[in-house]
């Protein structure tokens, strides 16, 4: 062999070992038509359906690390870190109902119904909130008696579908969520193929076993704010008045939505921005429809403050939801509180490496898994199979949830006490500059270091 | 058909209507007083409380009798608005009178039974008991039905049985279009025209349990001038239980 | 979302009592309606060869003096009729020539209605404070609709309320939420329609004008809007004769109607036709989806 041969021969040997990782030089993807892309396209050529799956919007769009907080320097004082109160609780409710929501933390657990998650796993979340004094709410399917049991503050949900509706789980809820809509999918419901019913949940929704489920987008015995509130009123009249009645929409138009749901009688609502998860829905769906939580918030903060109901409707927001950042953000831009769905299930073990072995052979991989619907999460949390649910400790999650959320309070604390609040409420969109453009104009706080909000006229002294 | 007290449904009454002269009878004049009143009496019957009530004058209100869980029986007398009978446990509540949209809606058991006509979305999503409407439904009638039997003695307007997944609908006179669409498991039996069927339902043979069963629903129905040889029977073709790439079209 | 009215007199006494009645059918429908509220009513026909005119300005104390001496010395008009924030005027003049000159001679003011019976009066703020303010009660007419808005995309202002005219005697009320308005409107400006709002109803009143104007029947322009309209609705139109009803195939919005020997009404919610008098004995029914509907005087039997 000739120098210039085994000088080949070498670089064919780096070639292979470069393309076993997927790259050679002069491999060059496309930005539209990346790996993912191609790969959907043909699946789409083979199935001939959309793809479902769960998890939210993956796409980056604009989100609260955008914002930036404005602590405390000369003109303005901080609290000290332990002997200076920063207060956490809030009253969900109090505008008409007897019984309004007294929670010690504004972080609640949003709907996820037991059908998408296990029985275990509901429990943990039950479990979790009750150690810090927050609620969790139901989902599609129904109160569970484990959920009840488990949980100190529940919300009971009533969706278009109705499965397990009935006045004794509504009159043993602690409050009643209306869902119009929610942020993966607003205005979704439709057939929803490929989603497998396990036997349980078959019985509590009153459906066949091992059939398809599809979901209606319209309640069945109302449309639109005018009949809403004569829905709510007949919600408070089986209820005796008691309980706090939420309405729950995904963000599309959240002014106009927010002023309906208050003159429909909402004593709060609950804003789902797009980037909020679900247990499954059209991959079209979650991307491509809604806006972003972030652009959400102000516009249903005005609609409140027009109607002069700020802080007498209270807001809650959810849809990618993360840390005590987006908490203090949230609350900064006039939310009376904060919601995790997807945080707070990868909180009790979901998508963790320690499951990658069990993931592998899903062919999927921890920080990836998304295919919450097909019921074989390794973790025990998204399935109905009684074996992988039995690796669920309902006890553990319960305690990793609640370390979660104290670690969330205490991080907004932190954020709240440097910029001199006494309260997480008192947090303001004042204490607030945006990184980027797009970020200033949704949440109308100017750009760091200048006094520009994009698209109004108001100076702002920096 | 229309407004006024009819010669006073049957349907699971023991005694036949109710008349002033019973005595044990708690009369309610919503005239005078608050429909919140009205409720919270009905929601805290317990063991000695009244078994028979009479409402008066609900002029269209809504949620009148919603969200009784007690074994008594109600006579409303007149037209009443949306959701009368809401999530009905054990009660019998007879409306003497036309109803709004959601009569019935989410009943889990008992019966209620309306002289006149119900609107839209009668017995939505109602989960047990007896729904009978003398006179017609109009559209949505027994959406998403999850245990209900309801029996129309009139007919039904349209996407009548939306999704229906359990119970029996029972419609003496015509359907709409759109019949049936989704269903599930429901057993839909109409006498009269249908105008059109929804996705995924079809006609089914009526043979002799069919036949018995329907016979025994018109019966706890009050309806015995309707034979049921004549009513042809629909329900699922099950084909959208599972998704083939053909059937894309349907959905 | 919203709440309709509407009330045809077969009687005397009823039309006398018009104004009343209809205020207690607005009243009830106030709570699916609390942002403004309005009503056209039909009464009082201008004499042949003049038309009445209906005027908005909100501004307290407007000269309306002044307005009805300059009308006068153009055409020929009599002392107007005013009501809170509108005048209604009748001019010894065509409606196309009146509207003309108004809009030269005062932009400021907006003509709510116009034809030989038709008085459109709209206002924001609650139907109650409008039953007052425009001293509904005292109204008597043939017939009349009314209506109350729960405002969902655009603003709560009185030019955002219903009824909209639609025409010479013509207004439409409208229960629902359209879902391809802006398009249309887009069209219907290219064909000379105008527009003042960004409201959805404002559209289908500007459809319904549209395809009368290039010669369509009441019936066949309802019609058109199940063919060229895409959302839900109940409308609600009426007419010099009359009114007529439609909803729209999937109906999700509710519709109730009622008859008696004295009248003919319609509403949202059974509880407004409830306080109508004799409304125990009346006979209740509800309008199919898809099919126009249409009540005239000379059809009544």
């Amino acid at each position: 062999m000739t120098e210039f041969d085994s000088l080949g021969k070498a670089r064919d040997q780096l070639e292979r070992r470069a393309s076993r990782r997927g790259w050679r030089p002069g491999l060059r993807e496309s930005a539209l038509f990346d790996r993912n892309v191609i790969h959907e396209i043909q699946r789409a050529a083979r199935e001939g359906i959309y793809d479902i799956r769960g998890f939210g919007a993956k796409r980056a769009v604009p989100h609260f690390d955008d914002l930036l907080f404005l602590g405390a320097s000369m003109s303005r004082y901080p609290l000290e870190g332990y002997r200076e109160r920063c207060d956490t609780d809030v009253v969900l409710g109090d505008r008409h109902a007897a019984q309004p929501l007294h929670l010690d933390i504004p972080i609640t657990i949003a709907g996820m119904s037991f059908g998408a998650l296990s029985g275990p796993a509901k429990e943990a979340l039950g479990r979790g909130a009750s150690q810090v004094g927050t609620s969790t709410t139901t989902g599609d399917g129904g109160m569970t008696p484990e959920e009840r049991e488990h949980s100190s503050v529940l919300v009971y949900q009533l969706l278009p579908s109705r499965y397990g509706m009935n006045p004794d789980d509504l009159r043993r809820a602690d409050a009643i969520e209306i869902v119009v809509g929610q942020g993966a999918k607003p205005g979704g419901g439709g057939v929803l193929l490929g989603q497998k019913i396990s036997d349980r949940v078959a019985e509590m929704r009153d459906l066949p076993k091992g059939i398809d489920q599809r979901s209606a987008c319209r309640h069945p015995d109302w449309t639109g704010p005018d009949d809403l509130e004569i829905k709510i009123h007949e919600l408070r009249e089986i209820t005796d008045w008691e309980k706090p009645i939420f309405v729950k929409i995904g963000a599309t138009r959240p002014y106009f939505d927010v002023a309906l749901a208050v003159k429909a009688g909402a004593d709060v609502v609950v804003l789902d921005g797009m980037q909020g998860g679900t247990a499954a829905t059209q991959e079209v769906f979650i991307e491509h429809v809604g806006i972003p939580t972030m652009a959400a918030v102000r516009p249903a903060v005005d609609a409140l403050q027009d109607l002069d109901m700020h802080r007498r409707v209270q807001l809650v927001v959810s849809g990618g939801i993360r840390s005590g950042a987006d908490v203090a953000k949230v609350l900064a831009l006039g939310a009376d509180a904060a919601s995790i769905g997807v945080a707070a299930i990868v909180a009790l073990g979901d998508n963790s490496p320690q499951h990658e072995e069990g993931y592998a052979e899903i062919a999927t991989s921890a920080g990836y898994y998304d295919d919450w619907h097909e019921g074989r999460d390794p973790a025990g949390i998204s399935t109905q199979d009684d074996d992988l649910a039995a690796r669920f400790d309902p006890r553990l999650g319960g305690r990793r949830l609640a370390n979660y959320l104290r670690t969330m309070v205490l991080e907004a604390q932190t954020i709240a006490r440097a910029c001199g609040k006494s309260h997480l409420h008192n947090l303001e969109p004042e204490d607030l500059v945006a990184l980027s453009v797009e970020a200033a104009a949704m949440a109308r706080v100017p750009l760091a270091g200048t006094s520009w909000i994009p698209g109004t006229e108001a100076v702002v002294n920096t | 058909m229309g407004a006024g007290a009819g010669p006073g449904l049957r349907v699971g009454a023991d005694e036949g209507p109710v008349t002033a002269a019973d005595v044990t009878v708690r009369t309610v004049d919503l005239a005078d007083t608050p429909l919140r009143e009205l409720n919270a009496g009905l929601h805290a019957v317990n063991g000695d409380g009244p078994r028979r009530w009479r409402v008066l004058n609900p002029r269209g209100a809504h949620a009148v009798a919603a969200g009784i869980d007690a074994e008594i029986e109600v006579d409303v007398e007149g037209h009443v608005g949306y959701y009368c009978a809401g999530m009905n446990k054990r009660a019998v509540v007879r409306v003497h009178g036309n109803c709004g949209p959601g009569a019935a809606e989410n009943i889990m058991s008992g019966t209620v039974a309306v002289d006149g006509n119900a609107s839209q979305s009668a017995g939505a999503t109602g989960r047990g008991g007896l729904l009978v409407i003398r006179g017609d439904a109009a559209a949505r009638c027994g959406i998403s039905m999850k245990g209900v039997d309801i029996v129309v003695r009139g007919s039904v307007g349209h996407m009548s049985a939306f999704m229906a997944q359990k119970g029996r609908l029972v419609v003496c006179g015509d359907a709409g279009d759109a019949l049936g669409d989704s269903i599930y498991e429901a057993q839909l039996y109409v006498r009269g025209n249908v105008a059109g069927l929804g996705a995924d339902c079809v006609e089914k043979e009526l043979d002799e349990p069919h036949v018995a069963e329907l016979r025994d629903l018109l019966e706890r129905a009050g309806i015995d001038d309707c034979d049921p040889a004549e009513f042809r029977r629909y329900g699922s073709e099950r084909r959208l239980y599972n998704f083939q790439v053909d059937d894309a079209g349907s959905y | 979302m919203c709440g309709i009215a509407g009330l045809f007199s077969k009687s005397l006494e009823l039309s006398e009592g018009l104004g009343g009645n209809l205020a207690e059918m607005l009243l009830q429908l106030s709570d699916r309606g609390p942002d403004s509220a309005g009503v056209a009513f039909y009464r009082d026909p201008g004499p042949a060869g003049s038309c009445k005119v209906s005027l908005l300005e909100p501004a307290p104390g407007y000269d309306w003096d002044g307005v009805r001496d300059a009308l006068s010395e153009a055409f020929g008009a009599g002392d107007p009729e005013v009501r809170a924030s509108h005048a209604v005027f009748v001019v010894e003049a065509k409606a196309s020539e009146a509207e003309r000159w108004l809009r030269e001679r005062y932009p400021e003011l907006r003509v709510m209605s116009a034809g030989q019976t038709i008085e459109i009066y709209k206002e924001e703020g609650s139907p109650r404070r409008f039953v007052e303010r425009f001293a509904l009660r005292d109204m008597q007419g043939s017939h009349a609709l009314g209506h109350t808005r729960m405002a969902t995309e655009s603003r709560v202002t009185t030019e955002h309320s219903h009824p909209f005219s639609t025409g010479l005697d013509l207004c439409l009320v409208h229960n629902g939420s359209l879902s391809n308005h802006n398009r249309i409107r887009q069209r219907l400006r290219r064909e000379g329609i105008e527009f003042r709002t960004d409201n959805d109803s404002e559209v289908a009143a500007g459809y319904l004008t549209y395809r009368l104007r290039e010669g369509a029947s009441l019936e066949q322009a309802l019609e058109g809007c199940l063919e060229d309209l895409d959302g839900f609705y109940t409308f609600a139109v009426g007419t010099v004769d009359g009114f007529a009803v439609l909803r729209d195939p999937i109906a999700c919005k509710p519709a109730v109607m009622a008859e008696t020997d004295d009248w003919v009404a319609m509403a949202s919610e059974y509880r407004a036709i409830a306080v109508l008098p004799g409304a125990e004995g009346a006979t209740v029914w509800e309008p199919e989806p898809g099919r126009v509907y249409v009540w005239e005087r000379t059809k009544v039997p």
